[in-house]
């Protein structure tokens, strides 16, 4: 047979390699010095030179173009690249070797019927991704995801209350819409209280609406003034409406700040079921603006790498709370934003919000809760920093594996106070 | 009368209890086709005589190549330690049920750590000899209550390339004997009726040591990594993995919900465990540790081996536990896989998640109850009692010395 005379003269040459595959061996002649084996050695190397030249098996196209009984797909970098897109059947090779009887006696010769030799390589038409089927795998990776969830995940999941101050503005979709699909993607039960400066507007709402959650949407009479300082004194007072809010509601579960501009990561929500009562996380901080002054780009240059400042707890060796890491304000002394409009870093609090979590409980007029706590009543935009709504800020519990873990970052950017694009 | 009312009313709540306490949310009990006998306790039903051989068949081989403690054909040698320290061993033949032969037959490796099967045949027949002639016991049945660890790719055949090893066929010397062997295919020259098919050894501590935390979400639908073109001794393609593989690459290579290459990643236990699907399809042998990995780290495999016999196939419900897929419904695998109902995948990562299914696809050291040491020793116990037609009359002989290549007669 052609195949077989063409194909050993290539297998005599592969000598060399550790396993030489020989099916077709067995099938042999011999040497035999016909002019048809003259003319094939002939043609063989013909098909070499031309080989060498084009820089491709040419003698594959030959055979394809000759061998009318069945078609294969060579994998790599083979001139059928047409064959491909057929629809492939099996080779059956020119001499199966599963049929070589069997020299025992006491063997019936049941043959398997998986063939050894060489198979052709199925390709479908279309090999690419059905949508559909795409679709089923993503449910069938949820389910078991939320099985794995409900076995090793934690037991008794709280419902998780959210608190979001905000205010119609430029990137205000940019910002609420990151957070929305945040919480989208809780898998705990969510209650979102959003806390709008200047009142209750139309596009915020539209855009709450979109996250099909629970969300109780509040105004607040005053407007967001244009300095920074004015704004988190704001913010305060409008956090502390929607810690009034749960206190009206009775709600029960955990309460998180989420500032619109912040950045949550999902192990967040996971880490903060485990608050007893009151608790801080780890916020990494990224201030940083287009123009920071010299100094402080040699200062960072000195280190070997400039690290993002952390702001939260700090343990000592036995992991209990020792102090608190906040951010360093002395490198922006005077150079920090203090307008809106400013061209100078923004910088965060001392102790940001957003890193601390509370027990709902706490809020309640009645209850068993800590005598440490204050009733938010007495207070009222006195409140510098989270901690002043303690008596006592030992009693603070550290998450995230003791603050060494950062969960969520603060940044803030913010349009100028005039910009005119719309919030849509 | 009221004794009685209490004594029932007892006997019901403890009834009750006992089923409530078998149905853990989390595992499920393997039930194979032989029963619960994963967990059955080898030692008492049978007993083990372990020959004395010369060093030169096992230690001194080992001494030359210690490589082979931890290539996956080291299962023989793992074998020998532990039923030398084990209660099934006896020191007195006359009550032994079965008779282990410790030779290494697997132990002369290549420089790049492969095993040659060349002289195997030759020492084997040594070795059988030593015994025939020193102990009174092969004679007797003419090795039908003798066992021997064969790991090798088509087990006593002692060939790597299926053709050859087709054409040699089982030693003739090793007929009547009990093969453990990994290579398992049906209809197969190299299946002995009565083999035992074992797991390929894979090194417990290393993947213990690389678990990750149990509510790491799955997220990788199938995963595979390995090679689907064998360029070295498969340049054109199609004889490696008999096309499967390749397939596997040319149909999927696009899909993002397989994570398949040929990378060597350092994460590949961490990735597994990630992973709901995990390919165990054949190569140049139907057998692979995959299949090992992924039992061990609950990743559901996908066999596509045509025929396989999978290890311990009479005590492990396979059907049940992995997904079948044959060669030819390759190019079909995302419909197959994506059709499976949700119920029927969380079942299955259950079954994989029970420790004793784990256990019995391991070679602990020491040996731990229910790993696949005491699998093998279930196996050989189930066999027994031995039939009275396997004892020769005297002078009766079946076994023909003589028959095989002309090479292997040689002496060793």
């Amino acid at each position: 047979m052609k195949l077989s005379a063409l194909q050993q003269s290539y297998l005599g040459r592969r000598s060399n390699s550790f396993r030489s595959s020989g099916p077709l061996d067995s099938s042999s002649d011999g040497a035999f010095k016909s002019p048809a084996a003259v003319f094939w050695l002939v043609l063989h190397g013909l098909s070499c030179l031309i080989s060498l030249l084009l820089g491709f098996r040419f003698s594959r196209l030959v055979f394809l173009l000759l061998s009318t009984s069945s078609t294969y797909t060579s994998p790599f970098h083979s001139p059928t690249e047409l064959a491909k897109t057929l629809d492939i059947r099996s080779v059956i090779p020119a001499d199966p070797v599963g049929n070589v009887p069997l020299p025992f006696p006491n063997k019936t010769a049941t043959n398997s019927r998986v063939v050894v030799g060489r198979h052709g390589i199925r390709i479908r038409p279309w090999p690419h991704p059905n949508p559909v089927e795409v679709m089923k795998a993503h449910r069938i990776i949820e389910r078991v995801q939320t099985e794995q969830r409900l076995q090793f995940g934690v037991k008794d999941p709280r419902k998780i209350i959210v608190v979001t101050p905000t205010y119609v503005r430029t990137f205000q979709s940019l910002h609420l819409t990151g957070v929305m699909h945040s919480l989208m993607l809780v898998p705990y039960d969510l209650v979102w209280i959003v806390v709008e400066a200047g009142g209750v507007s139309n596009e915020t709402a539209s855009l709450i609406a979109k996250s099909g959650l629970r969300t109780i949407h509040v105004g607040f009479s005053q407007r967001m003034p244009n300095s920074w300082d004015e704004r988190h004194k704001l913010e305060t007072k409008m956090r502390l409406r929607g810690l009034r809010i749960v206190r009206e509601k009775i709600l029960d579960g955990i309460v998180i700040f989420a500032d619109d501009s912040n950045m949550h990561s999902m192990e967040l929500f996971d880490e903060i079921q485990n608050v007893k009562w009151f608790g801080a996380v780890s916020v990494g901080i990224l201030a940083n603006s287009a123009n920071i002054d010299e100094t402080v780009v040699e200062k960072r240059g000195e280190e070997e790498n400039p690290r993002m400042p952390v702001q939260g707890p700090a343990c000592n060796v036995s992991n209990m709370l020792a102090g608190w890491h906040t951010f360093n304000t002395l490198p922006f002394a005077g150079k920090s934003a203090v307008y809106i409009d400013d061209r100078a870093t923004v910088l965060p609090r001392k102790l940001e919000w957003s890193g601390f979590v509370l027990n709902s409980r706490l809020l309640w007029k009645d209850g068993d809760k800590p005598e440490w706590m204050k009733d938010i009543d007495t207070l009222d935009g006195d409140i510098k920093s989270p901690l002043d709504l303690v008596k006592d800020p030992s009693v603070v519990e550290p998450l995230g594996s003791c603050g060494r873990r950062v969960l969520l970052w603060w940044l803030r950017v913010e349009a100028r106070a005039d910009s005119k694009f719309p919030p849509r | 009368m009221r004794k009685w009312f209490w004594g029932f009313l007892f006997i019901a709540f403890g009834f009750v209890c006992s089923i409530a306490a078998e149905r853990n949310p989390r595992t499920e009990r393997i039930s194979g086709s032989a029963g619960d006998v994963l967990e059955d306790d080898p030692v008492g039903r049978l007993k083990v005589y372990v020959y004395e051989l010369p060093s030169k068949y096992n230690k001194k081989i080992l001494q030359k190549d210690p490589r082979c403690l931890s290539h996956m054909f080291a299962a023989e040698i793992y074998m020998h330690r532990f039923l030398l320290s084990s209660p099934v061993r006896t020191l007195n033949p006359e009550e032994a049920d079965w008779f282990y032969t410790p030779i290494y037959a697997t132990c002369d490796l290549t420089p790049t750590g492969l095993p040659l099967p060349f002289k195997s045949p030759r020492m084997v027949r040594s070795a059988i000899q030593l015994i025939s002639s020193s102990w009174p016991y092969w004679n007797r049945t003419e090795g039908a209550d003798h066992f021997f660890v064969v790991p090798h790719d088509f087990g006593a055949c002692f060939h790597y390339q299926e053709e050859k090893a087709i054409e040699r066929g089982i030693l003739p010397i090793l007929q009547r004997a009990t093969l453990v062997q990994t290579f398992g295919q049906r209809n197969h020259v190299c299946l002995n009726e009565g083999s035992i098919t074992i797991p390929p050894y894979a090194p417990p501590q290393k993947m213990q040591a690389r678990q990750i935390p149990l509510d790491t979400p799955r997220s990788i639908f199938v995963y595979f990594r390995g090679l689907f073109y064998d360029v070295n001794n498969d340049p054109e393609g199609g004889y490696y993995a008999r096309g499967a593989r390749a397939a596997v690459w040319e149909n999927f290579k696009n899909n993002p919900l397989f994570d398949i290459s040929t990378e060597h990643p350092t994460t590949y236990y961490e990735d597994m465990q990630r992973a709901i699907f995990c390919l165990c399809p054949l190569g140049w042998a139907p057998w692979s540790p995959r299949l090992v990995e992924a039992v061990v780290f609950g990743c559901i495999p996908v066999i596509i081996a045509d025929d396989i016999v999978l290890p311990f196939a009479d005590a492990i419900p396979w059907e049940e536990i992995g997904v079948f897929v044959a060669e030819e419904d390759v190019p079909k695998l995302d419909t197959i896989l994506t059709s499976i109902p949700p119920e029927v995948i969380l079942r299955k990562q259950r079954l994989l998640a029970n420790p004793s299914m784990k256990r019995a696809m391991l070679f602990p050291q020491p040996a731990l109850p229910g790993d696949a040491f005491h699998q093998i020793l279930n196996g050989l116990a189930r066999k027994l009692p031995h039939q009275k037609s396997i004892y020769l009359k005297p002078g009766e002989k079946i076994l023909n010395w003589t028959a095989g290549p002309v090479g292997d007669l040689k002496p060793w």
